[in-house]
């Protein structure tokens, strides 16, 4: 095989494989991109200067569904000091998420990424995934997955630590 | 036909092997999860379907369920 044959077979793999493995998750320290600007369709809170934990789950997800009396609580809790849940929810149908919403009442905003666009930025490498944000919309601790017997204590004491610290000027 | 002639059509064939895997995203696993993807949607079915395979097999017990083998039930 002559050199430059090698190098465009080299550069063909490289290019097929790059497809599948861009993935790049939100890590933290990031900033958390405004999720206004994504198209997002749903009450949007205002996070402004809130401590904001973005979920992303869908209704076909058994550990979301699992997740939710939990993040429920922590928003009942959180919610008078400056914490908000932000549920974005990347069902392919609306209808599905309403469905769920009606038979899994929370009292945490839900949004609807219809595109699939804000979880694609997010990169999120299992369902559920969330970003604890801090009041300077810096992401500071990430979840992936949901586990029953140690995420909920975890997201309190994390939350207790970001609602504790100061505000951001 | 010319080795660089060959070679660029193996290339073309494995490039379009290789382009075919995707990658499903965990968030694009919706159909996935779907109830009827389940292999054990329909107990009736299974049952069904055990008892031909450890009848035909003689296995019985041979997915776990109690038995001597003998392929006799």
């Amino acid at each position: 095989m002559n050199t430059s044959l090698r190098k465009l077979l080299v550069l063909a793999f490289a290019l097929a494989a790059g497809t599948n493995l861009a993935f790049g998750q939100w890590r933290a320290g990031d900033r958390l991109p405004d999720p206004a600007a994504f198209g997002l369709a749903g009450r949007l809170p205002n996070l402004s200067g809130q401590v904001v934990l973005v979920d992303f789950w869908a209704s076909w997800c058994a550990p979301c569904k699992a997740s939710f009396p939990a993040l429920d609580d922590l928003q009942k809790k959180y919610a008078p000091r400056g914490f908000t849940v932000l549920a974005v929810s990347v069902d392919d149908d609306a209808g599905d998420m309403a469905r769920f919403l009606e038979t899994h009442p929370v009292s945490f905003p839900a949004a609807h990424d219809a595109g699939q666009k804000y979880v694609a930025a997010a990169g999120v490498e299992a369902m559920p995934s969330s970003f604890l944000v801090d009041r300077a919309g810096t992401i500071r601790f990430v979840h992936v997955g949901f586990h029953p017997e140690s995420t909920p204590a975890e997201l309190a004491g994390e939350i207790e630590s970001l609602l504790g610290a100061e505000a951001a000027p | 036909m010319t080795r660089a002639a060959s070679m660029s059509a193996v290339l073309v064939v494995l490039l379009g092997l290789a382009a075919g895997c995707a990658n499903v995203k965990p968030y694009q696993r919706g159909t996935l999860a779907d109830y009827t993807m389940r292999a054990d949607r329909d107990p009736l079915a299974d049952s069904l379907h055990e008892h031909v395979y450890f009848t035909r097999e003689a296995a019985a017990g041979g997915r776990g369920v109690g038995g001597g083998g003998c392929g006799c039930n």
